[in-house]
């Protein structure tokens, strides 16, 4: 252990001073934080690095940690959320599994009790080590203050490196207000944490190349890693060179520019039907970044079943876990694209292959009925995003209907700009996330579009928006239902509506058996949306008429300041194409 | 199959309700786990027993694997190891001739007679888990009051041949 720079900066400092200290530090800029009995130090000692750090106070602490979420998303640095003990804790859970599953770098600090009645069942005490060691990909409670040099720097190392995730650090409150001579260079003490992987052999690295080579239906499969690793440039490169058709996960939109020709856009249960078949019937997979989930995959032993697999992810843990792998590496995918791209070759002749893909692409498009004359989701999205071209936005959604519309609609361009609770799936995490992004990227255009079920799960952080002046854009597609669900139920239930309608139950939707025609709008709106968001002090409008989007668009581009705009639209309309859970591609609901 | 894993681990609070939670929560069925501290007192060894075919085992090693406190992971049964139970046993002996028999079970699968009461008796027994096993059949007739198992740990050989310290396998313990 060296003491250099201890011999010269050490002096004596509470807990919460040198956590708030490490957080500045490490580079934090922004935490999102909500202040309790437990955890008020740290918030003493945050208002002591005003100047350095800035402390955003969102509404709940779901808001909070899902803001964090969003300023990791969209930067790549660590994303900070501060609670109290208790309640604060475990609203935060959420956002931690969120983050577990989509691999976000996250670090959640936590009050905790006085060590001294830890286990007492004191007042706002939950054992939130305990209720999170799950979803955690490391997690701490700090009993002893001289620990907290090493558990922070601990924390943001295991956050960042390998296969990011989420890092909890629960403090009791009496380490927050005891004091120590602070020593910063200490050592971590990590004996089995190895994130960086093995630079991968320059054997498999051939193998690829040579099963690119041979290929003759070859497709590469994209994921949330290539993101991670910052592995857009060569993955594009890859793509160049070797002329081999592309589809992404949710978790990968970005990463290829949706508007290219060898685009497939995105595969799996909502995916383009061009992007499954092509992958039903591809004789080579590469699967860079991915997992095989079952959103992607439908039943397993179908997905590209004569298809040789090539699948390289940074967690050795998910190689050959759902799907075995040919060619299974475990490595950084941007060390392994860098060097296959210095030897790859393109196939012999995919020409035709390539075209099939193109036709496939154009004999299934996404598609609605543009000749409806009220708004279709479809429509407002596809509007939204000509709107917006020039603007470069940085896009949020919430979860539903709406979300894989967003995913199927919007053409993304570079890494980063989208943002989707994937993995988890946690409806209210639009609106907290776009506020993180913002927080993050104060100049920028962030706009979160939402369904109206995901949009009053935190509508709470209009109010943080607001107050903090972060002037994110809601863009809701109000149908008045869970839109999913509802689809569901037409599709696997009979059209029974099983409390999927959002407003007052003695309405006719909330009853029961639907017969509702294809382009039905709710009877009623409830609740008002603008109404609320001028409470909040935000802008707010609402457009039904079709005519009338453009301007409503423009109208909230060019508001200073958050704004709503309730786009109304029917219910009864539902995303295709379609796979049915655990069905394969040749279950494909297209219409 | 089944596999012997060994693990070393931090020694800190919390690491078995990590990995028995871990197992659980993904559905691997563990045989047998057993914790106890090394000659560091900074580390702890963990030993799993685990039935389940290769897939299984391979996700079982690399989830135990990513838990950060855990240092490395062994699947010892791949190698040339040796593997111990330990086991005490509370069994009704009555003074006399059922007693003298008892006794002489424990000799042939070299127990230890630890406690003896009026009525019962206590048994040490350790060896691989087939040979303790046997021996809890062997006493089942004498009636059962008590019984209490570590659970399996293992250790690989040192590289070079070496005789094991003779343990009586099953059979010849039942012969």
């Amino acid at each position: 252990m060296s003491t250099t720079k201890a011999g010269t900066d050490r002096r004596v400092m509470t807990g919460a001073d040198i956590l708030v200290q490490s957080l500045v530090d490490h580079g934090v800029e922004v935490l999102f934080a909500y202040p309790g009995g437990c955890s008020m130090p740290l918030h003493q000692a945050l208002t002591r690095q005003g100047d350095q750090l800035r402390t955003v106070l969102p509404r709940h602490e779901q808001g909070g940690a899902f803001a964090a979420q969003g300023y990791a998303r969209s930067t790549g640095k660590v994303g900070v959320v501060m609670a109290t003990s208790g309640p604060g804790a475990t609203n935060l859970v959420t956002a931690i599994a969120d983050a577990k599953l989509d691999s976000i770098p996250l670090i959640c600090i936590t009050g905790q009790v006085p060590t001294g009645v830890i286990g007492t069942d004191a007042f706002q005490e939950t054992p939130i080590v305990e209720v999170c060691r799950g979803i955690t990909k490391h997690h701490y409670l700090v009993t002893d203050i001289a620990d907290l040099p090493r558990v922070m720097k601990e924390a943001f190392y295991i956050a960042t490196t390998g296969r990011p995730g989420p890092v909890l650090i629960d403090i009791p409150k009496d380490v927050q207000q005891d004091t120590v001579e602070v020593d910063w260079d200490v050592p971590m003490d990590l004996p089995g944490y190895n994130p960086t992987p093995q630079p991968v052999a320059a054997e498999k690295v051939r193998q690829i190349a040579a099963a690119i080579r041979r290929a003759r239906r070859p497709v590469i499969y994209a994921g949330g890693g290539i993101i991670n690793s910052g592995a857009s440039d060569q993955l594009r490169e890859l793509v160049a060179k070797t002329g081999i058709p592309i589809t992404t996960t949710v978790m990968g939109l970005g990463v290829y520019p949706g508007e290219d020709e060898l685009s497939l856009d995105m595969l799996g249960m909502h995916g383009a039907a061009y992007a499954n078949y092509a992958v039903r019937d591809c004789d080579l997979l590469i699967a860079l970044g991915v997992r095989f989930d079952d959103r992607v995959t439908g039943r397993v032993q179908a997905f590209a079943k004569d298809a040789k697999i090539i699948h390289v992810d940074i967690d050795a843990a998910e190689l050959n876990k759902n799907k075995v792998a040919h060619i299974p590496v475990c490595g950084d995918v941007a060390e392994v694209l860098t060097e296959l791209n210095k030897i790859v070759e393109a196939p012999e002749d995919i020409s035709e292959w390539v075209h099939h893909c193109q036709k496939l692409k154009q004999q299934h498009p996404f598609s609605y009925d543009e000749s409806f004359d009220g708004i279709l989701q479809q429509h407002a999205i596809r509007e939204l995003y000509k709107a917006t071209l020039e603007h470069d936005p940085y896009i949020t959604v919430g979860v539903g209907q709406h979300q894989m519309w967003a995913a199927q609609f919007f053409k993304f361009r570079r890494p980063r700009t989208w943002h989707s609770s994937s993995g988890l799936g946690t409806m209210g995490f639009g609106l907290p996330a776009a506020m993180g992004v913002q927080a993050a990227h104060p100049g920028s255009l962030v706009i979160d579009i939402d369904g109206d079920g995901s949009f009053q799960m935190n509508i709470q952080e209009l109010a943080t928006c607001f107050c903090e002046k972060l002037p994110v854009k809601v863009f809701l597609l109000n149908n008045q239902h869970l839109g999913m669900v509802v689809q569901w139920e037409d599709r696997f239930m009979n059209r029974n509506r099983a409390h999927t309608y959002l407003g007052p139950i003695d309405h006719e939707e909330a009853k029961g058996p639907s017969d509702a025609d294809r382009f039905a709008y709710a009877s009623d709106r409830y609740p008002n949306f603008v109404t609320i968001a001028k409470g909040y002090g935000c802008g707010a409008a609402t457009v039904r008429r079709k005519a009338d989007l453009r301007g409503a668009i423009d109208e909230m581009i060019a508001y200073d300041g958050p704004f709503v705009l309730d786009v109304e639209v029917p219910y009864q309309e539902h995303v295709i194409p379609m796979i049915p859970s655990n069905g394969t591609v040749d279950d494909m609901i297209l219409r | 199959m089944r596999h012997v894993l060994s693990a070393l681990v931090q020694n800190v609070p919390g690491v078995l309700a990590h990995v028995s939670g871990m197992l659980a929560s993904r559905g691997y069925n563990i045989d047998s786990l057993a914790v106890g501290e090394t000659e560091d007192p900074h580390l702890s060894r963990m030993t799993f027993v685990v039935v389940g075919d290769d897939h299984v085992l391979d996700q079982v090693r690399k989830q135990l694997e990513k838990i950060i406190t855990i240092v490395r992971v062994e699947d010892v049964s791949s190698y040339d190891y040796v593997e111990r139970d330990l086991m005490l046993m509370r069994v009704k002996a009555p003074p006399g001739g059922q007693r003298s028999e008892i006794r002489e079970l424990v000799d042939i699968f070299r127990g230890r007679i630890v406690d003896v009461g009026p009525d019962e008796i206590m048994i040490e027994i350790s060896g691989r888990e087939s040979k303790v096993q046997a021996f809890i059949e062997r006493m089942r007739p004498y009636g059962i009051s008590a019984l209490a198992r570590t659970g399996r740990i293992a250790m690989v050989r040192s590289a070079e041949a070496t005789a094991d310290e003779s343990e009586p396998s099953p059979a010849e313990a039942r012969g």
